[in-house]
C-alpha cells in the first residue's frame, strides 16, 4: 500500500523538545486521507508529546550565535522542529 | 501609548458611526472597481498631505476626518503625516483565499520611526467569518516579508471580529494575513498607511507621562513601580521565550526613548548595563 508523508512543524519557546510549543504548521500529503490535527490549539504541548504520538523528528533548529549588532533584536522563531509521519493511503 | 509600543496595535471598537460606515461600503466598492482604470475614482497620490486626501464629498474622507480618528493619527504620526497608500480588501462570501502571514513592505531600517496602518472594518465581522489574522507583539522583529509565511498558527495570535466601524491601528511591522471568508456575506476592509513627516516625539496626550514614566532604575529584581510604563513593557506575549522577552523589553525601551525624547529611559537595566560597558571599554 503506498505511503504519503505528513509534515508537522513545531516552534518551541526553548531549544529542547521538552519546551512549550508556541507555533505550528501542518502539511498533509495524504490530502485528508490520513489523521488530522486540531486547528485552533497546539496539537501537542511539546515536541516530546509529538514523538509519543508517533511523529518522527526530521530536523531540529541549529543553535546559531547572534550576529554582531543583532544580539538584542528578535526575528524569526528560533526553535523549529520538523516532524514527519508516513501514512498508508 | 505604552500598550501600542508593547503590542504593536490599538483597537477602537465601533468608532465610526453607521451612517459613515454605510457610505464607505459604497465608496470603497467603487474605488476597488476603478482604482486602476484611466477614468473614475482613484486614491490620493503617494506623498499627498493627509489634509488633502479624499476631499469632500467623500465617505472615506469623512471617516479620516472624524475627531477621534484625527486624534489617533495626531498621537502616532502627526496630522502632518503624508499618505503612503491605501487598499480595499474584499473577500466574497465563501472565498477560500488564504493569505500567508506577512509584513507589509520591506525589512525595516534600524531607526525607530514608524508608519501606522489603519485597518477599518465598515461592517460587522462575526467570529468564525475569518477577519484579519494578526500577531500581537510581532511588530519590532526584523524579518523578511515572505519569511514568516510558514507560521500557520502562533499562540496568542488574533483574528479580528467586531462591530461595524471598528478600527485597528497597526505599527507597520505587525505580522498579519487575510483569511478565508466562510460567512454568508462579502467582507470588506479598508487599509490606509500613513508616513510621519516629523519626529514622533510626545505627540500624544502626555498629561500622565510624568506619573507613569518610570525612572531608569526600575528593575524587576530591585525597586519596581507597579503602575508604570515599565510594568506594561514587561508584558510577555505567550509565544515569546525568555530571551525573546528580554530582547522585546530592550526594543520597547528603545522605541520609548524615541517617543519621549528621553535617551536615558530603561526597563530592568538592560540598556543601561550595555551602555555602561561601552563607556568603560571606551575609557580603557
Amino acid at each position: 500500500m503506498p505511503e504519503r508523508q505528513q509534515v508537522l512543524y513545531l516552534w518551541a519557546n526553548g531549544s529542547g523538545l521538552a519546551a512549550g510549543v508556541v507555533g505550528w504548521a501542518f502539511h498533509d500529503g495524504t490530502e485528508g486521507q490520513g489523521p488530522d490535527l486540531p486547528d485552533d490549539e497546539p496539537p501537542y504541548p511539546t515536541g516530546d508529546a509529538a514523538l509519543c504520538d508517533g511523529w518522527c523528528l526530521l530536523q531540529s533548529a541549529p543553535l546559531v550565535a547572534p550576529a554582531p549588532g543583532a544580539e538584542h533584536t528578535n526575528s524569526y522563531l528560533d526553535y523549529e522542529f520538523v516532524f514527519e509521519r508516513r501514512v498508508a493511503v | 501609548m505604552a500598550a501600542f509600543v508593547t503590542d504593536g496595535y490599538l483597537r477602537f471598537d465601533a468608532l465610526v458611526p453607521d451612517q459613515i460606515n454605510r457610505a464607505v461600503l459604497d465608496e470603497i466598492a467603487t474605488l476597488k472597481d476603478e482604482r486602476w482604470l484611466p477614468e473614475g475614482m482613484h486614491p490620493p497620490d503617494t506623498g499627498t498631505p493627509l489634509a488633502d486626501c479624499y476631499p469632500e464629498p467623500s465617505a472615506i474622507g469623512a471617516y479620516l476626518r472624524l475627531p477621534e480618528v484625527q486624534g489617533i493619527i495626531e498621537a502616532l504620526v502627526g496630522l502632518d503625516a503624508t499618505f503612503d497608500h491605501d487598499f480595499t480588501h474584499h473577500l466574497p462570501a465563501g472565498s477560500e483565499y488564504l493569505q500567508d502571514l506577512h509584513v507589509d513592505a520591506v525589512v525595516d531600517s534600524l531607526d525607530p520611526a514608524f508608519d501606522i496602518q489603519l485597518f477599518y472594518f465598515p461592517h460587522d465581522v462575526t467570529a468564525g467569518e475569518g477577519g484579519t489574522r494578526f500577531v500581537p507583539g510581532s511588530h519590532l522583529r526584523r524579518v523578511l516579508s515572505g519569511g514568516i509565511g510558514r507560521y500557520q498558527h502562533i499562540v496568542g495570535e488574533q483574528q479580528f471580529c467586531g462591530e461595524a466601524g471598528t478600527v485597528l491601528v497597526f505599527h507597520h511591522g505587525m505580522w498579519h494575513a487575510g483569511q478565508p471568508n466562510p460567512g454568508a456575506a462579502d467582507r470588506w476592509m479598508h487599509k490606509v498607511r500613513l508616513n510621519p513627516t516629523r519626529p514622533q516625539v510626545r505627540r500624544w496626550n502626555t498629561s500622565d507621562l510624568e506619573a507613569l514614566h518610570n525612572r531608569p532604575t526600575d528593575h524587576v529584581f530591585a525597586t519596581m513601580e507597579s503602575d508604570s510604563v515599565a510594568h506594561v513593557f514587561r508584558t510577555n506575549h505567550p509565544w515569546h521565550g525568555v530571551t525573546e522577552s528580554r530582547n522585546e523589553q530592550i526594543q520597547r525601551a528603545r522605541l520609548w526613548r524615541y517617543l519621549t525624547g528621553d535617551d536615558g529611559y530603561d526597563v530592568d537595566h538592560y540598556l543601561s548595563r550595555l551602555e555602561g560597558h561601552e563607556r568603560v571599554a571606551g575609557d580603557a
